[in-house]
């Protein structure tokens, strides 16, 4: 047993990195909740968005226009869920459940030809003088962009939500739809387009595993992680700082765990494997004590004559 | 009307076709613990089932599901294929082998194959390949090529199989380097990129400059290409899309012969429950080309050692070796049996000098 051999900044460099790609897809199903829907296809739009963003900058040569088109798949897949759930009235945890299907069988189909193939590098921020400050420098300033803008998304979304007349508009929906249909809004509209946030966010949380942390294309590479998020979301009480603080736990939990065992710790591998998902319930759970619930609306379908 | 019936007619007729043709093919199936396209282990299994295609042409038809958990989805599949009509199924992942057994009880007629298990049938028979001698030839590289004197190894679950890898892969490399280290995690997925990667890079930190995979993906490939300086092998699969660095050579697993003379078997009916277990000499573990980043008396010294295990001349568990705690296993000049106690069929125990324990 060595913990000297963690190095403590490296650890919380790769943590952040290792808790991106479900930060992202996490904070995009928030957003889908609390307009009162509920997309279990994030894993179908994940590996999406990973196989568009993968095979866009091989054939581009640039890591950014993949991001966009991983977003633009994510996006365009999470539409036809719209389509099923808001205008053919389908029931949506079918729906979802369908759609992470046709995610893996589409992205295994459009990636036959990208598999064993190394894509462009995405460059890391590196500020002058910033990046090179001792531990705060590779914890805080020298990640890629994307890490960036998934923290801002948070903020954005908190904001968003919190403060901005849109975001009252979107959490109405998802607490009455009736009340906000009578009221002259137009809930369908307002559920597109929460979907289409919801796609695009965990199209480029999937781009970020299949271009960024791994990087490279493997079939089903994703492994679950889209189903983690739609845990996430519950658990954080559909807030969206939890949902950071969700992501980094699990994330971090993860990444330490596999050092630990690097540096011999002498926990049995099977407590530590099973922490990341204990710790962060744990913690989430005590931290939703406060009665805070679910969209009172959410997963139920709406139909203006009804 | 008359359209109607000649178009009934038709299909009947089509119909009939097909089952005629359908009882003189030979059905083989292919359970699959991963995607086609993982680039390692499943991959390579599917490579073998396309060369059965390719060996029979119209007289067989193959079938495969991807991506089974091990456990009571593997027995839904399997039954599921079982009554689908296959004359013979090979199942490929370790954790496949209670399914396998439970399901070939209830189907005596149909013949099952099961990898790199241990417990035998009538109407199952298993195989593995002797992935440790290529570990032998890792180890003897990757203890050479070291600079910081520690290896990482990313182990999947802690089964025989994997710890005989760990093992052969440590002794090898320990006789060439007295010095080096192991750091071992277990990832507890044979397929999962993300992990793999984040377990590489955690290797990597904690001063890896070698790292050894027994998952499937080529993630770790990815991660040490990344950090720059770390040396890889390919697992399974040649993985040659990473040499000449990272990937300096690789264990190729190549059941394309074994999944022929089976599916013969078969169609002959001369298939019998066997306990097959082949390595480097009888091809069915290959070593992928070194590449130019090993140093040439380096390549030349584990070129030589393949040689003695292909020919048989040397045995990659030769005594003397102790178990983890101190306890004599193999005296001087013994070889491991295959099995019984103490055997390479059930090997749940480190060599001295690896440090940490094997999860129970």
């Amino acid at each position: 047993m060595d913990l000297s051999a963690i190095n403590p900044v490296l650890l919380i460099a790769s943590l952040m990195v290792a808790a991106t790609p479900l930060l992202l897809a996490g904070i995009g199903e928030l957003v889908v909740e609390k307009s009162g829907v509920l997309n279990l296809g994030v894993e179908g739009m994940m590996i999406v968005g990973a196989i568009c963003g993968f095979a866009i900058s091989v054939e581009s040569g640039s890591p950014f226009v993949g991001l966009i088109a991983a977003m633009v798949g994510g996006a365009v897949l999470s539409l036809l869920f719209a389509f099923l759930t808001q205008y053919a009235l389908a029931n949506q945890v079918a729906s979802g459940l369908a759609l992470t299907l046709f995610g893996l069988g589409l992205s295994a189909l459009m990636g036959q030809s990208y598999v064993g193939i190394k894509p462009p590098a995405m460059a890391k921020l590196d500020i002058p003088v910033l990046s090179d400050i001792p531990v705060l420098g590779p914890i805080l300033f020298s990640h890629d962009p994307v890490l960036y803008v998934g923290i801002a998304i948070v903020a954005a979304t908190w904001a968003f939500l919190k403060f901005s007349r849109a975001g009252l508009i979107l959490r109405a929906v998802g607490e009455s739809h009736d009340a906000a249909h009578a009221l002259g809004y137009n809930v369908i509209l307002v559920r597109c387009l929460a979907i289409m946030f919801g796609g695009a966010c965990a199209g480029l949380g999937g781009a970020y595993i299949s271009l960024i942390r791994v990087p490279q294309w493997t079939e089903g590479m994703t492994a679950g992680i889209g189903w983690i998020a739609l845990a996430l979301v519950v658990f954080a009480s559909w807030k969206p700082w939890r949902v950071l603080l969700g992501a980094y736990l699990f994330g971090g939990i993860s990444v330490l765990q596999l050092n630990l065992q690097a540096a011999g710790v002498a926990i049995p591998v099977e407590y530590l494997a099973m922490s990341p998902y204990l710790i962060t319930i744990l913690v989430l759970v005590i931290m939703s004590a406060d009665k805070s619930s679910a969209p009172a609306s959410l997963g139920r379908s709406f139909h203006a004559s009804q | 009307m008359k359209l109607t019936k000649i178009l009934t007619g038709a299909t009947l007729a089509l119909g009939l076709a097909t089952t005629a043709m359908a009882q003189d093919k030979t059905k083989v199936g292919f359970v699959y613990v991963g995607p086609v396209g993982d680039g390692g282990w499943t991959y390579e299994h599917n490579k073998g089932r396309l060369a059965v295609e390719e060996a029979f042409g119209d007289k067989v038809e193959t079938t495969f599901v991807e991506n089974v958990p091990e456990g009571a989805d593997a027995e839904r599949v399997i039954t599921q294929m079982a009554l689908q009509g296959a004359d013979l199924i090979f199942t490929t992942s370790f954790g496949y082998m209670d399914p396998t057994i439970n399901v070939a009880a209830k189907f005596p007629d149909v013949k099952f194959e099961h990898a790199t298990g241990y417990k035998q049938a009538d109407n199952v028979s298993i195989y593995s390949a002797r992935f440790y001698e290529g570990r032998a030839v890792q180890g003897h590289i990757a203890g050479q090529m070291t600079k910081t004197n520690t290896i990482g190894y990313i182990a999947s679950f802690p089964i025989p199989e994997v710890i005989r890898g760990i093992n052969s892969a440590y002794i090898h490399a320990k006789e060439v380097n007295p010095d080096v280290e192991f750091k071992i995690i277990w990832a507890y997925t044979w397929f999962d990129p993300a992990k793999e990667a984040d377990a590489a890079t955690a290797l990597i930190e904690q001063g890896a400059d070698v790292i050894l995979q027994h998952t499937d993906s080529t993630a770790p490939q990815a991660a040490a290409q990344t950090a720059g300086n770390v040396v890889t092998f390919g697992q399974a699969s040649d993985m040659s899309e990473y040499a000449p660095f990272p990937r300096v050579s690789s264990i190729i697993d190549d059941w394309a012969p074994y999944y022929i003379a089976r599916t013969q078997a078969v169609m002959d009916g001369t298939w019998e429950s066997v306990s097959t277990w082949d390595g480097i000499g009888a091809g069915m573990v290959g070593i992928g080309e070194f590449s130019d980043a090993i140093p040439a008396d380096v390549a030349a010294s584990a070129m030589a050692l393949k040689e003695s295990l292909a020919d048989g001349s040397y045995h990659a568990f030769t005594g003397p070796l102790n178990k983890q705690d101190g306890s004599a296993w193999l005296a001087e000049g013994e070889t491991a049996a295959d099995y019984g106690d103490g055997g390479l069929a059930g090997m749940n125990f480190y060599l001295e000098g690896i440090e940490g324990s094997i999860p129970q």
